[in-house]
Order: C-alpha cells, then structure tokens, then sequence
C-alpha cells in the first residue's frame, strides 16, 4: 500500500516537473529572445539526418497498406480505390504518429542522451553557477527545433508514404499512377491534411519536453544516463498514442 | 560583516537529512577549507552559497543579503561575483577550450569578440596553458581540464571562488600544481577562496582556515595550527585518518 502511494507520489512529481518545464519554456518563448539562427541551423542539420529514417518507415508503410487494402478491398472488388483508403491513413494518421515516434526515437533520445551527460557531469550546474539559465540555453533551442522539424518531416512523409502505397497499387492492382494520384487528391481534402499535420506541433513540442526532462532529471553516471535515454523514448511514445486519440476528437469537434 | 555567512542552515534529500543548523562565517580574502568526510554535505554547503538549491530552513547571506530570497536578476547578478571550479571540471564537451573559458564572460558583459579572446587567452596563461584554445575537452588530461575549469572560474574576475574538490583524480604533481594555483591566485587577486575538500595535505597548504563538517554541521573551525593542536577527537580522528589513508 506504501509502496503503491510511493508510486504515485513519484509519478505526480514526474508529470509535475514536465508540466513546470514546459511553461517555463512557453513563457521563455513568449518573453524571448530566441536564438532564431541556431534554431534553424538545428532544424536543418536534424531533419536533414532523420529524413532517410522517417521516408523509409513512410515508403513501407505506404507500401504494406496499398497491400493490405487491396486484399482486403477484393472482396467487394473495389482494389481500384485502393488510393483513396491509403491516402486518407497516411494523410490523417500514420504519417503524423509513425514520423513523430520515429523523431522521438531518434532525435528525443539523443536530447535525453546530451543532457543526461551534461548533468551528470555538472555541465548544467555549471550553466547555471555562471549566472546562466539552463532552460534557456538548453532546453528553449531543442524544444522549439523538434516542435518544428516533425511537421516539416510528416509533410515529406505522407508524400513518400503515398508514393510508396502508388508503387504496390500500380504493381498489384494494375492500376496506372495517374489513376492513383486522382483518387488520392479527390478524396484528401484539405481538412484532412490540417487535422494531421497539425497533431505534429504538439507531437514535437512533447518529445522535447520529454526528453529534456528527462536528461535534466538524470543521476547516478552512466547508467542513469542509459535509463533516461530508453525512458525518454517509452514515455514519449506512450504520451504520442494517449495525445494522438485527444487531438483527433478535438480536431473533430472543430 | 563576513562576506558569507550561513546560519542556522538546515538541508534533507528526502529521507537524507545532510545539515542540521549549520553556522558558518566566511571573511572576505580568506581561504577556508570545508573538511569532512563522504556525504557530509561539503558539496550541497557550495552548492548552497550558489543559490542552486535552497536550504529547508535558515538563511545564507551574501554581503549581508539573503542568497535565499534572492531570485531572477539578483541571483545572476549575485552569482557573477562567484567562479567555481568543479570536482570534474564540468566543461562543456561541445565547445572548444576558448569557448569554455568564454562562456562566463559572454553571459555577464558584451565586450568585443577581440577583447574576449585576450581576457581568455590571459586567463589561460594565468593556469599555465598557452596555445590550448581551439582544443576541446576530450582531448586534454586530468589535470589541463582542471586548469581550465580554474581559468574559466576566474574569467570575470570573481570576489569569490569556489573549489569542489580541486584535487581529487589528480596525480600528486598536478594535485601539487592545482594547489600552488590557489595559493597563486589568493595572492594576485586576493579572492576569498572557499574550498572543500578530503585532502588534508592540500588543505594545510592552501588554508588560512578550516572548518569540519560532521554529523550534519560544523564541528570545529580554526586556523592550520589550530586544527592541528586541536584536542578535539573528531578533529583528531578525521585528520589522522585522512592523512594516514594516503
């Protein structure tokens, strides 16, 4: 029972301390100013590394979808309009939750990895004995470049995931590319590519928070290092699932 | 009026009460060394002067003001007045020897790129390491990180500095350079040093003071002579065995 509330406690203080992080940084953002050519120079530099990632999760997924869909579309002999399913998916869901995991996983995990270091290294201490403030130096930057590279990437996605999806139909189904494009842009509207990319704004803002928490809360050397990097990536994918259902219905709504 | 004073400071982790009413004062230009043994607290007592943790109950004063009310502006201004040099070096793995030593004084003044990199270049020939700036820290030894860290804490010229185990990890010439260092530095800028430390060989050196933490507060503070001649048996204890355990 103890250890159960123990649990708890733990827990509360974890969402407590990400929540407190996360306005810190909004209210840093608002207050500025913000290192923009650093932020940019950054998003470059880690979109240009994760895009060969993320485009071969998006042309795969695109590709076992137009496969499944087609099978399953048999039955009622409508393999024609297997486009119109996979386009939609990938448009409204798959691209924006596979592409931010694959940023967690990739991008989140090195943040927690750099930061854990730095703090159990008293790289942070020292920030902040110097008179700086660590949230502003270190967390401001990185939050702000993976809230802007995972709706950048999920873009590059849908479209590789759609090309990917078209490559199997054409193969598959015998249908012509052309038939394919015309029945994806007839049936994702422009609503549709809104309620997914926009979900990726607060995907990004949440994998940095998420792994800058994580790597600031990190003790005990090299291996609590190693612990916050795998966390930071659970967590994250947890909170993209549990947050995606959320916005959806919000998207919804409005 | 000391410079610092802690009063009445009291601390816990959790479960792990680490000071317990703890009294300190600490003039200005001396050099005190904070003794003790593992886990008594001597790191969280810098830790605490900084302002980066708060203390449970109590007050620290710095130039008579309260370092635990002190938020925002008047913690970063209170804080450039303080260098510190951590038990590892803290340097930043990322930027380049200059960088480093750079980094306190691109936070607290806007000088011109020119002047920046003489006060560093200065600095660094002050810790004996000319021509190291473009290297980084991953590159040098033990010791070199040591001294860069020094020189990064005396880059703006601080009233105070902190040492965090200046010496440990270090080989006995570098622990002996690191020490003549302080000794170096309390005499041409006539800063007041606060060092801890379990090295009573470096201590005795250094010190123009010490003060022994235990059993969650200050057990005894005086003068080399004074701890030496001490009949205190906690005193007499931990020394012995410090300098026996070498």
């Amino acid at each position: 029972m103890r250890r159960g509330g123990g649990q708890i406690l733990e827990y509360l203080d974890y969402v407590g301390g990400a929540a407190m992080l996360a306005f810190r940084t909004l209210r840093m953002l608002v207050k500025g100013p913000v290192p923009v050519h650093l932020v940019l120079e950054q998003v470059l530099h880690i979109g240009v590394k994760s895009l060969s990632l993320t485009n071969l999760v998006a042309v795969f997924t695109g590709m076992v979808l137009s496969l499944q869909f087609i099978v399953g579309l048999e039955r009622f002999g409508l393999t024609l309009y297997a486009g119109q399913v996979v386009g939609i998916s990938i448009v409204r869901e798959l691209g924006p939750v596979l592409t931010s995991l694959m940023i967690a996983a990739r991008v989140g995990s090195g943040i927690a990895a750099e930061l854990g270091s730095m703090a159990v290294t008293e790289q942070v201490l020292a920030i902040e004995a110097m008179g700086a403030n660590p949230i502003a130096k270190l967390v401001v930057p990185r939050v702000l470049v993976t809230t802007l590279i995972t709706p950048i990437l999920t873009v590059i996605a849908d479209v590789v995931g759609i090309l990917g999806g078209m490559f199997v139909a054409v193969i598959e189904s015998g249908v012509t590319a052309r038939f394919y494009i015309d029945q994806v842009l007839r049936t994702v509207e422009l609503e549709d590519f809104f309620s997914g990319t926009g979900k990726t704004f607060f995907f990004g803002f949440l994998i940095g928070i998420i792994a800058c928490n994580q790597g600031l809360r990190t003790t005990r050397g090299t291996q609590g290092v190693g612990e916050s990097t795998t966390l930071s990536v659970v967590i994250a994918s947890v909170a993209i699932f549990v947050s995606d259902y959320f916005l959806t219905k919000l998207f919804i709504l409005f | 009026m000391s410079l610092i004073e802690f009063k009445n400071v009291s601390k816990a982790f959790g479960e792990n009460q680490v000071l317990i009413g703890m009294n300190l004062a600490i003039e200005q230009g001396e050099t005190i060394t904070i003794i003790g043994g593992s886990g008594t607290g001597k790191s969280v007592t810098l830790k605490l002067l900084l302002g980066v943790i708060k203390p449970d109950e109590g007050d620290i004063l710095f130039k008579g003001e309260s370092v635990v009310e002190m938020t925002g502006e008047a913690l970063i201004e209170m804080r450039s007045h303080i260098g510190m040099l951590f038990q590892g070096a803290a340097l930043f793995d990322s930027l380049t020897v200059e960088e480093n030593v750079a980094y306190p004084i691109l936070e607290h003044y806007k000088y011109a790129d020119e002047k920046v990199r003489r006060i560093v270049r200065e600095k660094l020939t002050v810790v004996g390491l000319d021509d190291t700036e473009d290297m980084y820290p991953a590159d040098l030894s033990g010791g070199m990180k040591k001294r860069v860290g020094l020189a990064r804490a005396i880059a703006t010229n601080p009233e105070v500095i902190l040492y965090d185990e200046p010496t440990t990890g270090l080989d006995p010439a570098n622990t002996n350079r690191i020490a003549e260092l302080i000794l170096k530095l309390q005499k041409e800028l006539k800063v007041t040093s606060v060092v801890v430390t379990h090295d009573m060989a470096t201590a005795f050196k250094i010190s123009n003071r010490l003060a022994l933490l235990h059993n969650k507060k200050i057990e005894f503070v005086g003068t080399v002579d004074e701890v030496k001649r001490s009949r205190n048996p906690v005193v007499q204890n931990f020394i012995e065995g410090e300098i026996g355990g070498e």
